[in-house]
């Protein structure tokens, strides 16, 4: 346990405490908590940069489950700590500005930051892992805390509809991956990136290089919102806007690109993973800036943004992966698009997390993000105005700001593969310059359009009759800072390019001579007057007249068929799945005990069957038995006895008994049988269990007295008899075959000398087969909650309807259209905001709320802007007595 | 649950219930050397528990022991998860148990033992599931 581990798991430890902490200083805002840890991960990382500049990296390791071979290996190279200082970094501006941003009722308070700290921990471990097997843990930790995060809200259906979505798609990817690692594990034999990285050159001529590729692939695209996964990012936006802009811009959906960064070494110089990850980000790149054009959402258009910029650097990072393929001089040109790929990886952070924090002010402000309802705020937030507009500016990559310098080392990238004669690139490189031109053009028309509309023209009347003024101090703090730092990073790029770029460069791309303090490209402002500035420049030229003649061109967009959306193939594909499952299941779940334990005995019987009869040397002991004392007759006698007067029990008391009688007759036979632990075990669980049955079946109703004459059946007939027969047989095998050595030597031996315990049942309980017992207490919990939740959620199933119509109109009516969905088909995801415009139900209740003279227009739980202030103290309060 | 009203039973268990708690508390620390251990110790405390409520009523339980069971069960799970993790902070792997052998006053030479804390998780993970199901089964009419 080192202290860079520390370090990593601070978070976790932070969360687990949090509940306590929150308690002893009720005053005080759990987002301190959150952002002091932060602040203090950020500058123990800083400490480490020096170490990581020079060169040198920082492994820190410990056997975590050695019999497996699986370390919790730490590894701090440059790539590493880029993205841990982005992740702390980030997490302090945001901690801080969600202290301001949330002040709703204290317990879900408390929740909000325990999981916005255990996805700290989770990323910071993602980043920091060198084993892919403890990354792949963290990775699917991230998607689960985002699950949770995104579903915050957890009282609305929009919320929920984002939550499950993103876990779905994440997750599928999340398992593409693991099959991945295992594929490269099975090429490699081993899990450890830093040797994954010595054999590189050997997996490319696997057969399964591809498959690898292609999964490992899956689970970076998914994460990082790719073309044809994206979908799941809009809906994520349901999120407290603090959520939105640290995991859904600024970290998780980054952890994607980390992945394909950190794996390049393995993978780059082969035309596959050039051509998918390069052609993945470009496709994103145009497909995210074209429709960001037409969100009307202040968020959903960042969402959109955000995709496009991810493709944009995966795109990169494909390119980056040409350096592999050459030499010298020329390897370092197309290594230049690794390095444009990190720094505007920063830059996407800066200004798109100032971007998100303004858009979040905006809401709290106005209490809308429709940017059709919003306008003509610059004169009344003249701060905000001024942060967004740092951030437009450096989104659309104009100078002085940092988004303009990697803008242009994007564009020069692209003009490279126009020399490169590999991978059929002499036919298909010019695709390149293009589509990023276009996606340029578009990028810099959303960036205009987003401060455009938002913060110039005329003020709507409804927002006239509000008073509307910049936020406090603590919230415009964070992005006033990010959009201070958006323009250092354009006018002194020099600040991390030695420091933090270069370092990074060198670890994603190894292949690349120690050209001592030398970096593949240049990061500066001033590049001279190359195509790329040309092409800047046509860009804006292209851009200004799009921008001003916005309100015409931009009813093309009606014209995309919206039935072929990938979200419409998302939730028809849900729907045929439920369908599909409801429809299997049904098939053998008929509610019908007899039949549930016929296929499980019938199972059993299948597979002990085959194991028993296809085993070569099983000899079956017949005969040479110890003596049975005359006692043991008898109990064996009241055994059977009890066993077979349980189906002629008249009532259900009786059968209870018989059967306890049964389990009591079992704890008599380990006595005799000298099996103390057993014995005490047997009678415990008895009693318990008849005292359960007691009353359960105190519950049910009374039986009704059903004479029918007793049917022969012959499947329950062959079922009872093989069974019977089969477990005689194992029976008998037990006793004559002994292939191996018996464990319990082992155990005898042991449990004295290393474990210190002389019960041996119990050492091996706590100590031999700890990790075991561990899980099974925990499914033990899982189960009772289930029982819990099943018996005492049933009795509420009448109140949660009443509830969601009288405090949530909305959420109702969405419920409602979910119903009819399920009943006639399709019927559309109708909580999405930018169907309003197609929507004249949804459109009306636009209209009404902006009137302010009706007293429900403000109250704002049924405003689809209002997502963010949540009525959860009905929410909250239901379930928690016990 | 059906009222309780057996005065027999009644008084009767007022005193069987704290023999065999202390049975209980016997097994779970007799554990390691003899039969007994967290698992069966919990098991007990709960069947004394559970004599409390066929004597008396739900009610009654809830009186003696006024704590909320998921919460009992949550405690141990993370006592369990502890005594693993505390191991990592040793430089050892997860769940690597240690003992030693100390002389304490009145108890003389006593095996002090870190199993002896996991196992305090799994009784109260026991005791805490056990009840948990038994009084909502119990209490649902």
């Amino acid at each position: 346990m080192s202290l860079l581990h520390l370090l990593a798991l601070s978070p976790f430890l932070l969360a687990a405490g949090l509940p306590l902490l929150g308690r002893a200083a009720p005053r005080l805002h759990r987002g301190w908590f959150a952002a002091a840890l932060s602040a203090i991960l950020f500058a123990a990382l800083l400490g480490y940069s020096s170490n990581v500049r020079s060169g040198s990296s920082v492994t820190e390791s410990f056997a975590w489950i050695p019999s497996l071979g699986i370390s919790f290996t730490l590894y701090l190279d440059g790539l590493s700590l880029l993205f841990a200082l982005l992740i702390t970094g980030m997490g302090v501006l945001v901690a801080i500005y969600s202290i301001a941003y949330m002040n709703d009722a204290s317990e879900s308070l408390t929740r909000f930051y325990v999981l916005l700290l255990i996805f700290m921990g989770a990323m910071l471990g993602l980043v920091m892992s060198d084993n892919l097997l403890t990354l792949y843990g963290f990775w699917e930790l991230t998607s689960i805390t985002s699950f949770l995060l995104i579903g915050y809200n957890h009282h609305k259906h929009r919320s929920r509809y984002g939550a499950l979505k993103s876990l779905l798609i994440t997750m599928t990817g999340g398992l593409g991956l693991l099959t991945g690692f295992v594929l490269l594990y099975v090429m490699s034999g081993t899990y450890q990136i830093r040797e994954l990285m010595d054999a590189g050159g050997t997996l490319v001529s696997h057969p399964l290089f591809v498959p690898a590729v292609l999964l490992i692939l899956l689970g970076a695209f998914t994460k990082s919102a790719q073309y044809p996964f994206h979908i799941w990012l809009p809906d994520a936006m349901e999120a407290p806007t603090p959520v939105s802009a640290y995991l859904h811009s600024a970290t998780m959906v980054k952890a994607g690109l980390y992945l394909v960064a950190r794996l390049s070494p393995v993978f780059a110089g082969t035309a596959e993973w050039f051509w998918f990850v390069s052609l993945g980000g470009l496709i994103t790149l145009i497909y995210g800036s074209v429709a960001a054009v037409k969100q009307t959402d202040l968020k959903g258009i960042l969402a959109y943004s955000t995709i496009s910029q991810l493709g944009l650097i995966m795109c990169l990072l494909g390119l980056s992966s040409l350096s592999v393929a050459f030499a010298g001089e020329e390897s370092l040109l197309y290594a230049a698009a690794g390095t444009a790929a990190l720094f505007h990886l920063l830059n996407h952070a800066v200004f798109k997390g100032s971007l998100f924090m303004i858009a979040g002010i905006v809401d709290h402000e106005t209490g809308t993000r429709d940017v059709r309802k919003l306008g003509g705020l610059a004169q009344v937030m003249p701060i905000a105005f001024t942060i967004s507009l740092f951030g437009a500016l450096s989104m659309a990559g104009l100078p002085p700001f940092g988004g303009f310098i990697s803008k242009e080392m994007f564009l020069e990238a692209v003009l490279e593969p126009l020399h490169a004669g590999v991978f059929r690139l002499e036919t298909w490189a010019a695709l390149f310059p293009i589509v990023a031109w276009i996606a340029s053009v578009f990028t810099f028309v959303y960036s205009a359009l987003l401060v455009v509309r938002t913060f110039l023209g005329p003020r709507k009347p409804a927002l006239e009759r509000k008073k509307v003024h910049d936020a406090p101090p603590l919230m415009t703090l964070p992005p006033a800072l990010l959009a201070v730092l958006a323009l250092i990073l354009g006018l002194f790029p020099g600040l991390v390019s030695y420091s933090l770029i270069r370092p990074a460069a060198e670890a994603m791309m190894s292949h690349i001579p120690a050209s001592g303090e030398r970096l593949p490209g240049s990061i500066k402002l001033w590049h001279g007057w190359t195509p790329a500035l040309g092409m800047t420049i046509g860009v804006v030229a292209a851009g200004i007249p799009l921008v001003l003649t916005a309100r015409r061109w931009m009813k093309l967009y009606a014209w995309i068929p919206r039935r072929m959306s990938i979200n419409r193939f998302y939730d028809a594909s849900l729907l045929f799945f439920e369908r599909i499952t409801v429809r299997i299941t049904s098939l053998y779940m008929n509610g019908s005990s007899r039949s549930y334990i016929k296929y499980i005995l019938g199972f059993m019987m299948l597979v002990a069957g085959f194991i028993l009869f296809n085993a070569t040397d099983v000899t079956f002991r017949v005969g040479a038995y110890a003596v049975i004392a005359p006692y043991e007759w008898f109990i064996m006698l009241g055994l059977a006895a009890a066993s077979l007067a349980v189906p002629f029990a008249k009532s259900r008391p009786v059968a209870i008994i018989l059967t306890g009688t049964v389990g009591y007759l079992m704890t008599l036979m380990f006595v005799f049988l000298r099996a103390p632990d057993l014995a005490l075990t047997q009678m415990v669980v008895e009693s318990i269990s008849v005292t359960l049955y007691l009353l359960c079946f105190y519950h049910l109703p009374k039986l009704r007295t059903e004479s029918q004459a007793v049917r022969f059946r012959l499947p329950n007939f062959l079922v009872a008899v093989a069974v019977g027969v089969l477990m005689t047989l194992i029976a008998l095998a037990v006793l004559g075959t002994n292939p191996f050595d018996p464990v319990s030597d082992y155990y005898v031996r042991e449990s004295y000398e290393s474990a210190g315990g002389k019960n041996i049942v119990n050492v091996i309980l706590v100590d031999f087969r700890g990790f075991d017992t561990m899980l099974e207490i925990m499914v033990l919990g899982v189960a009772s909650l289930g029982i819990y939740n099943m018996i005492k959620l049933r009795r509420k199933a009448t109140d949660i309807g009443s509830r969601h119509v009288s405090h949530e109109g909305e959420d109702a009516d969405e419920e409602a259209a979910q119903t009819r969905k399920s009943l006639y088909g399709y019927d559309g995801p109708r909580w999405r905001s930018d169907d309003a415009a197609e929507d004249p139900e949804r459109a009306e209740k636009l209209k009404i709320q902006e009137s302010p003279e009706l007293p429900g227009a403000e109250s704002g739980d049924s405003s689809p802007d209002k997502s963010e202030t949540p009525p959860n103290s009905h929410a909250e309060g239901g379930d928690r007595d016990a | 649950m059906p009222k309780g009203s057996d005065i027999f039973l009644q008084n009767v268990s007022k005193v069987v219930f704290f023999i065999i708690l202390a049975f209980a508390l016997y097994l779970f620390f007799t554990g390691h050397g003899s039969p007994g251990g967290g698992f069966i110790a919990g098991l007990m405390s709960a069947g004394a528990l559970l004599l409390l409520a066929l004597a008396y009523d739900i009610e009654t339980v809830r009186q003696v022991v006024p704590v909320d069971f998921k919460l009992v069960t949550a405690v141990g799970l993370l006592i369990a998860l502890c005594t693993g993790t505390g191991a990592l902070f040793f430089g050892e792997p997860f769940l690597k148990h240690a003992f030693g052998y100390f002389d304490l006053p009145l108890l003389g030479k006593t095996e002090l033992h870190t199993a002896l804390i996991f196992d305090l998780g799994v009784y109260l993970a026991v005791v805490g599931v056990t009840m948990t199901i038994l009084l909502t089964i119990g209490e649902d009419s």
